[in-house]
């Protein structure tokens, strides 16, 4: 994979009658990556894949597809393709005339649409296909229809729109592994817009969160699940434990004391902070470590009661009321040595961390 | 009580369809009195055929529901097109003056057809009777045609675009073979409202150009002539297959949907 800037936009603004979905943004994305734009509905990520594809046109700036302005192309004079959620398929149309009809509008003679529509059936496993009707297949096939009928164009990039959130849930599984394997397949870019951040993880090399127009992060889903910049990506992506914090003392190397609910704790950075700073610290479900009360160590830790447990199948998911009022939630993987694990609600509980996966942020970032 | 329920579905049946199958049946009796069954003949279809003066008024009544079908369906349609595709301004109001225009008694559009034509000098007889036919269809057109635009995927023009049709080709290739069946179904409601149509057509045709239902209602006053049962049969048959043909449109659509 090359790391050039393949498709950037260079403060591109876009408002629809008196709103304002985009202002002054930049987005710079490389070739032949899964790229994908994350955020709740209504954050402007599919006025970005609409400009990409262009039926939107930016009000200001531009959009440079490998090294070409096309901020005022129109769609059908793109290398573009897209993948709707809908999957709009052409109802009247069988499969192949659906797959061919992007080689068809660009006069490819017959043969070689013929033969070019049977490698996309195959890339998306649908061999056989041909003369079906869109209404004879199911959500799960009627969108791989639809991808083939996009890529069979080599599009430069492909776009996606929340491509799989109508499929059921073990189907999303299998396409999403489908999409992974077509995308390396192909070596196409991919842009991606989904709000579900689970999906965003599984298959992308980088991730960019939004929210009301704004990029708040972008980076690999591990740095967005670990290291997120604010509170919004650190709330939207996953679930997670937020301690308002006090910075009592600083130690060397990005080593600090900080005073959580009346203990001192300490915590690394990847920041300089200053004595009586606040910061958040932010720790995963996952990353709380629970013991009964009476099993205890003698560390330092906070102490409440179970109010909630919700047995997932991989873990167990319970919710802690500590004493002083805070509620915590935590999520565990039963271990081998005790598969039966549970908790009664109300069960004393002490909760703590192991040093060093805490992620620190400053507090005046939302 | 079980025999209760068929008996009263009978009844219910013999009430709506009994009259037509005495008028089925005398067309073919060979008694002038439908009274009693005299034996099967073809004479008042033999004889409905050597009147000409029917004969006119019917292939009169044809033309004009053809002609009708034809102009209403194509103005119809882009003006449905034109209220689904477009954003301007007075778009509500065009659509519910549309509504209106159909909603209106036949009465009230019989009049006003009347004294526009005759503020306008024209003449009443083919023309008048034309447009006046062509405007009493034309909302069943706008409403069949544009019922079916609103039920696509807004998506399907955009990924048709997206895979680089032009305009002209997402009309010929996308759009137009999806509301064909219901341009097909505006077309035979077109031609059978027109053909039907008795109230608005004896206020806007004249002596020079008859049609048909005008012809019957004034032959029916001097007595019921056997040969507009035969008459009334054929139209009957005419009705019903245009009907089939628009039902099995709308189903053929909807399987492939």
């Amino acid at each position: 994979m090359t790391q050039s800037a393949f498709l950037s936009f260079n403060s591109v603004s876009k408002r629809y009658q008196n709103q304002e979905i985009l202002r002054e943004f930049d987005l710079t994305i490389n070739d032949g990556e899964f790229f994908t734009i994350l955020g709740p509905s209504g954050c402007g990520k599919t006025t970005i894949l609409r400009l990409i594809a262009g039926f939107e046109q930016p009000d200001h700036g531009c959009v440079v597809l490998d090294g070409q302005d096309i901020g005022n192309l129109p769609a059908e004079h793109r290398p573009t393709n897209t993948v709707f959620q809908s999957y709009a398929l052409f109802p009247h149309m069988s499969i192949y005339d659906n797959i061919a009809f992007g080689l068809k509008m660009s006069g490819v003679d017959k043969a070689e649409i013929k033969q070019r529509v049977h490698e996309a059936l195959s890339v998306v496993q649908l061999d056989g296909f041909e003369n079906r009707k869109p209404h004879q297949l199911s959500g799960g096939q009627k969108q791989r229809v639809a991808i083939a009928r996009a890529i069979i164009n080599r599009p430069k990039v492909l776009l996606l729109d929340e491509s799989l959130s109508a499929l059921d849930y073990k189907l999303r599984q299998q396409m999403q592994n489908e999409l992974k394997r077509i995308q390396r397949q192909l070596n196409i870019t991919f842009v991606y817009v989904t709000h579900d951040q689970e999906e965003a993880l599984t298959m992308s090399d980088r991730v960019l969160v939004i929210n009301n127009g704004q990029a708040q992060q972008i980076g690999t889903p591990r740095e967005i699940y670990e290291s997120p910049v604010n509170l919004f990506v650190a709330r939207f992506i996953g679930e997670s434990n937020i301690f308002k914090a006090k910075i009592t003392q600083c130690l060397d190397n990005y080593q600090y004391i900080a005073e959580i609910y009346g203990l001192q704790w300490k915590i690394t950075a990847d920041h300089k902070f200053a004595v009586d700073e606040h910061v958040n610290v932010i720790l995963r479900p996952e990353d709380l470590r629970v013991m009964y009360s009476e099993d205890a160590p003698q560390e330092p830790g906070f102490v409440g009661k179970i109010i909630e447990r919700n047995y997932t199948g991989k873990t167990l998911d319970s919710v802690i009321q500590l004493d002083n009022g805070h509620i915590l939630g935590i999520s565990e993987f039963f271990n081998e040595d005790d598969p039966d694990f549970d908790y009664n609600i109300n069960q004393k509980v002490w909760v703590n961390w192991v040093h060093g996966w805490e992620h620190v942020i400053k507090a005046d970032e939302r | 009580m079980r025999i209760f329920k068929p008996l009263f579905i009978i009844s219910v049946f013999l009430y709506l369809y009994l009259p037509m199958v005495v008028l089925i049946t005398n067309s073919f009796n060979q008694s002038k009195y439908g009274y009693h069954w005299k034996a099967f003949s073809w004479k008042w279809y033999e004889k409905l055929w050597h009147n000409t003066g029917l004969m006119d008024a019917f292939v009169n009544s044809i033309t004009i529901a053809v002609l009708t079908a034809f102009i209403a369906t194509i103005l119809g349609t882009l003006m449905a097109l034109a209220i689904h595709r477009y954003k301007f301004r007075f778009k509500n109001v065009a659509g519910s003056m549309l509504f209106i225009l159909m909603m209106s008694p036949d009465i009230v559009l019989a009049i006003t057809f009347l004294i526009i034509f005759i503020a306008l000098g024209i003449q009443l007889g083919f023309w008048s009777l034309l447009i006046a036919h062509i405007t009493f269809c034309l909302p069943f057109v706008v409403i069949t045609v544009y019922s079916q635009l609103k039920g696509f995927d807004e998506n399907i023009i955009e990924a048709a675009q997206d895979l680089g049709a032009s305009e002209s080709k997402i009309f010929s290739v996308i759009i137009f073979p999806m509301i064909l069946p219901a341009v097909l179904a505006g077309w035979l409601l077109s031609f059978t409202l027109s053909l039907d149509d008795v109230i608005i057509s004896s206020f806007v045709s004249g002596p020079g150009f008859e049609i048909l239902p005008i012809r019957v209602f004034s032959m029916v006053k001097v007595g019921v002539s056997p040969e507009v049962n035969a008459l009334a049969t054929i139209l009957l048959v005419i009705s019903l297959t245009a009907i089939t043909v628009v039902s099995l449109l709308i189903k053929r659509k909807n399987s492939d949907i």
